[in-house]
């Protein structure tokens, strides 16, 4: 095993550890809240690619799950006050979304190519539709706010939201993120992740060799949609207010663009994207009241010029100059 | 091993199997021939179970296979390639054999520690890798062999599921003509080294007479002719289905 962790990807990834956890000492605390947020939703960017990279079909429903989790952290709030620490919220959120996933994603992995994709959108419309009109029990287009939790029994006492986020929150997020990076990581080089991407690269070979393609194309939708459970209830204690518009199927768009905005070739794309995203909204919206111009915009170019994302980009440019020393 | 009785297979109107008979005994190793369209691949794609027949019934060590899935099939031992080569085209010649391993071994959904690191079926597969002159590409995109290799690399991986009834569809379609006899060598070896039941589809009767003890001529969707090669190919209604000459 220790042979592992000496490969230059484990050293890159304890610099980037080290850099995250020395972050509140550089960043002004409007950049960490957005850094937060930012992380929170890379966790959702690493599930949505499960699907997309490694098995080969394209969500885009995705905000369902990461509603599930925001969602059971807030109706967790509303209905079991006395039961609302950080550790139930995650764990709610980790279950509800597993259980929605499964339920879904068990008509949905019945078919492959845009099939899929329509179905996974269809029933995220429907997550939505539930939401928003169901009023009394989940607040309908109000949403529902998300006080800050207790933490294993310590409260915050007298800490204000701000103080909270960028203090001892941030440090929650990072451990939580780097734990699903792992995690993930793990899952795409293990046995089953290079019989996922089997049943990718050629659904027929996958059968014949024994491969279970929709039942293996199951258990990977149900990893993914957790993974957006878990970062929507990380992500709705840094918004501290969730709305039935997570589950819409613009905010499952925008979770694709994150994706390819990193670069969904290479395994570190999404958490990239997730985190260009974040600053590129808030720029955009800065700027201009047409932010969604803009983002379409570079989405284009990201599609005409850079189809393998900034990641993507990255990488061959670094072969390109590698192969010009050389020769 | 494998009983194969009264096996129907139609497509629409179009009826390619009809009331098909024929067993496999252990350590034999089968050639199956016919004209293009006689119903040899609709065979292999029956009993490896990617196609379902209308009626009949396939029979594996005494086991009923006709309805099972494909992946009870090779939990049981039968092993297939494929006459147009499929592979894991983004996977690495090594995870392409390693997933068969892994699969055959029911450890396919093993999360968490990395695929390299399971260090004996590694060995194996390099093992397989080696016997087949492909231990070079290990650890290239199988997108990247040539079509010679790609088609050698289609077959080790049915060699890799440790099957005990074995079909090959033109093992040997696609590689280069020198190197056929090489490639059908390996085959044959392999094959008898584990005592292997085997039937292969071959157009090539060089190696047909070369390297099976016994050939079944499929025509029309039935067996027309089914004994010692020598036997079967001198007979006048087999030449004239096959090559469409009487002598």
């Amino acid at each position: 095993m220790m042979k592992y962790c000496y490969t230059p990807r484990a050293a890159i990834y304890i610099a980037a550890l080290v850099v995250l956890l020395f972050l509140p000492q550089l960043l002004s605390p409007y950049h960490l809240m957005l850094m937060e947020s930012g992380l929170s939703l890379a966790i959702m960017a690493l599930g949505l690619n499960l699907l997309l990279r490694y098995t080969g079909v394209l969500s885009f429903g995705h905000g369902a799950y990461f509603a599930a989790g925001a969602y059971a952290v807030g109706l967790l709030y509303m209905y079991l006050p006395d039961k609302f620490t950080f550790e139930n919220a995650i764990l709610a959120a980790i279950l509800a979304s597993a259980a929605l996933s499964a339920l879904f994603g068990f008509v949905c992995v019945r078919h492959t190519r845009i099939f899929f994709s329509i179905l996974t959108l269809a029933l995220s419309m429907l997550l939505f539709a539930v939401l928003e009109k169901a009023y009394h029990y989940t607040g309908g287009s109000d949403g529902i706010r998300v006080p800050i939790p207790l933490f294993f029994g310590y409260e915050f006492e007298g800490m204000r939201r701000f103080q909270f986020l960028i203090g001892p929150y941030y440090y929650v997020v990072v451990g939580i993120f780097a734990a699903a990076t792992v995690t993930m990581l793990a899952i795409v080089n293990s046995p089953f992740g290079k019989a996922l991407q089997g049943t990718r690269d050629n659904e027929l070979r996958a059968e014949m060799i024994g491969i279970r393609v929709k039942r293996y194309r199951w258990y990977a939708f149900v990893i993914s949609g957790t993974f957006c459970g878990l970062s929507g209830g990380v992500w709705s204690f840094v918004n501290g207010h969730i709305t039935p518009e997570i589950s819409n199927w613009v905010f499952s768009g925008e979770i694709v663009y994150m994706v390819l905005l990193g670069g969904f070739m290479i395994f570190e794309g999404p958490i990239i994207g997730a985190l260009l995203f974040t600053y590129l909204r808030l720029y955009a919206v800065a700027i201009t009241e047409y932010w969604m111009l803009i983002l379409g915009a570079t989405l284009i170019f990201l599609v005409l010029v850079l189809p393998g994302g900034v990641m993507g980009g990255l990488h061959s440019l670094f072969s390109r100059l590698k192969l010009k020393r050389v020769s | 091993m494998l009983q194969v009785t009264q096996l129907s297979k139609s497509f629409g109107q179009f009826m390619v199997l009809y009331n098909v008979n024929f067993a496999v005994k252990e350590n034999e190793v089968v050639a199956l021939l016919g004209p293009n369209g006689a119903g040899k691949t609709t065979m292999v794609n029956l009993i490896s179970g990617h196609l379902r027949p209308d009626s009949g019934k396939i029979m594996l060590s005494g086991k009923d296979i006709t309805g099972a899935p494909p992946h009870v099939r090779i939990a049981l031992g039968i092993a297939r390639n494929f006459q147009i080569t499929q592979l894991f085209e983004e996977l690495t010649v090594l995870d392409n054999v390693r997933n068969c391993i892994f699969s055959v071994e029911g450890r396919s959904g093993r999360f968490f520690k990395p695929a390299s690191s399971y260090e004996r079926v590694t060995a194996e597969a390099l093992d397989i890798l080696e016997t087949f002159n492909l231990a070079d590409f290990a650890g290239e995109m199988a997108e990247g062999l040539s079509e010679g290799d790609k088609k050698i690399l289609d077959t080790a991986m049915a060699f890799a599921l440790k099957a005990n009834f074995l079909l090959l569809d033109e093992p040997t379609s696609g590689v280069a003509t020198a190197d056929k006899f090489k490639v059908m060598d390996t085959i044959i070896t392999a094959i008898q080294e584990r005592g292997t039941a085997t039937l292969i589809i071959e157009h090539d009767m060089d190696i047909v007479a070369e390297y099976t003890h016994r050939v079944m001529v499929l025509s029309e969707g039935h067996i027309l002719a089914d004994g010692a090669s020598a036997e079967v190919m001198a007979d006048k209604q087999v030449k004239e289905t096959l090559f469409g000459v009487s002598d």
